[in-house]
């Protein structure tokens, strides 16, 4: 961090704006405010308008293709505009707050949901040098601020005072909790393999990849952080062909609005948490001397993930809540807990041994998804006999239920 | 060592705030004539009937339970975790049979039926 640099333009404005105030004759303490509130204020801003502006825009653009339609094309190039002028349209709307409601609660999930995913980002590493807050315990800190978005949905549903909505919160009760648990399991695999549970060392200790080491763990944060930001195929708690707008139906106005663009963001968000847990964040070839370079990696990488979070809410329908229920708690928690013990006894049998780590890991991890494969083909075979056995030998074969 | 939380103490607040503003700003610039219809409860056009704040079923209090108690062994194995690096292969054993009993505790609860969504 000496002088100026153009090698690194974050540490160089972060440098400069410190001398700057310094030299206004403020003491040290008070600029490290000014720094902090600057830096709050820019990310915030780069979060929220990004997430705003940008990727709805994105999102609807690709949403359109894979539905074979074209997307907003009106407003601006390419339709580019369009969330402005919806973001006009939201702000000028009038702002219902239905006479049961519970008001202070009602007003205040909107700002709780907005406030857990924007929180995310303080400890994203974007490039190098640029991360809001390095803490020493950033896995635990995502985990309890994305628990404060569920409590977010939780009470816009419960104060609504509206059946739908209370039965969207009930489903979000039942499914966000459930999935924060493989969620929190899968993500001991980082911390073992890059021994901290900070954000930046985990990026830094990805000399491979840790999608490489632990591909199981991958997926599986990957399902759950998916069934955790409520999108299709796991979206029941606003399912509009069943409860109309669920936890939302009350929400009118920008207040609504609130809730999509979290929903908008948060989806960017696990994508850039995937991208740092598992893809190696900003790694990339040239990133350690050109930060911006490793910002392009960190988007590019973040920007692919998001893309198979698009492609699965455009093309897979709604699983039931029992379903659901039993995806997060006979699957996934148990493989969950399954590639901690995996990876926790391979990494060290190998350094016993002097296997080399990252084969050894991998197939492992591959051994494990071969034998869940199995479990799983075992089980349905099962099932299908018990159905067969049922209806009697001549009967429709076991996938035409709805025929019966 | 307590700065990034000095940071993220500004930080969380002022995400509130800044998510606030749009609303500041709706305040301003949005229509405010509500009447008795408009701030009925949406129910399809149907005149809600009942309570909404109500008793619901077990099942959501049986998975709550189960939540907290693998959420807080959850972060029991977090230090473990850290500290994996510096261990020996038998203290990662005794992490291991941690995890074995918290998996015949989910087993316990399978079969049960503590797991099903009736």
């Amino acid at each position: 961090m000496t002088g100026l640099s153009f090698n690194d333009p974050f540490g160089t404005l972060g440098n400069l704006i410190r001398t700057f105030l310094l030299g206004l004759g403020l003491p040290a303490p008070w600029v490290t405010f000014i720094q902090f509130l600057v830096g709050s204020v820019v990310l915030i801003g780069a979060t929220l308008g990004g997430g705003a502006i940008v990727l709805i825009w994105i999102e609807r653009k690709v949403g359109a293709r894979f539905q074979d339609r074209l997307g907003p094309n009106r407003v601006g190039p390419f339709g580019i505009f369009q969330n402005f002028a919806d973001a006009v349209k939201l702000i000028t709307k009038e702002d219902i707050t239905p006479s049961g409601a519970d008001k202070v609660v009602f007003n205040l999930a909107p700002l709780l949901v907005v406030m857990s995913v924007v929180g995310l980002w303080a400890v994203v590493p974007f490039a190098p040098s640029l991360i809001g807050a390095d803490l020493n315990v950033g896995v635990l800190y995502l985990l309890s601020i994305g628990g404060v978005g569920t409590l977010g949905i939780m009470l816009a549903g419960m104060s609504s005072n509206n059946k739908y909505a209370l039965l969207g919160a009930l489903r979000a009760v039942a499914m966000l909790v459930s999935f924060e648990i493989p969620m929190a399991l899968v993500l001991l695999v980082p911390t073992m393999l890059a021994g901290s549970m900070g954000t930046v060392q985990i990026v830094d200790s990805q000399a491979t990849w840790f999608v490489a080491l632990a591909p199981v763990a991958a997926l599986i944060f990957f399902i759950s952080s998916v069934a955790e930001i409520g999108r299709a195929p796991f979206d029941l708690l606003e399912a509009e062909s069943e409860i109309v707008a669920g936890y939302n139906i009350e929400y009118s106005g920008m207040k609504f609005g609130l809730f999509m663009v979290s929903e908008f963001l948060h989806a960017f968000t696990v994508s850039a948490l995937t991208a740092v847990l598992f893809l190696g964040g900003w790694r990339g070839p040239g990133a350690e001397t050109y930060p911006l370079l490793g910002l392009l990696y960190f988007l590019i990488k973040s920007g692919a993930v998001y893309f198979v979070i698009i492609w699965f809410r455009f093309s897979s329908p709604r699983v039931r809540i029992d379903q659901l229920m039993a995806l997060n708690w006979k699957f996934l928690t148990p493989l969950a807990l399954a590639v901690v013990v995996v990876t926790a006894v391979v990494q060290k049998l190998a350094e016993a041994l002097g296997w080399p780590m990252t084969p050894s890991l991998l197939g492992a991890n591959i051994l494990l998804a071969l034998l869940t494969l199995g479990v799983l083909r075992a089980y349905a075979r099962a099932l299908r006999q018990q159905v067969e056995a049922q209806r009697g030998p001549d009967s429709a074969p076991a996938g035409a239920v709805g025929g019966a | 060592m307590l700065q990034p939380w000095a940071f993220i103490g500004i930080f969380l607040p002022l995400a509130l705030v800044l998510a606030a503003s749009p609303l500041v700003i709706a305040r301003v610039l949005a229509p405010h004539k509500p009447n008795a219809e408009k701030l009925s409860t949406y129910e399809c056009g149907i005149e809600t009937v009942g309570e909404t704040w109500i008793q619901v079923k077990i099942q959501y209090y049986i998975f709550a339970l189960i939540f907290v108690v693998f959420d807080v062994e959850a972060v029991f194995l977090f230090p473990w975790a850290v500290a994996y690096q510096q261990l020996q292969l038998y203290m990662v054993l005794e992490g291991v049979l941690f995890i074995v009993i918290l998996a015949a505790g989910l087993l316990y609860a399978w079969r049960r039926g503590a797991l099903e969504w009736i």
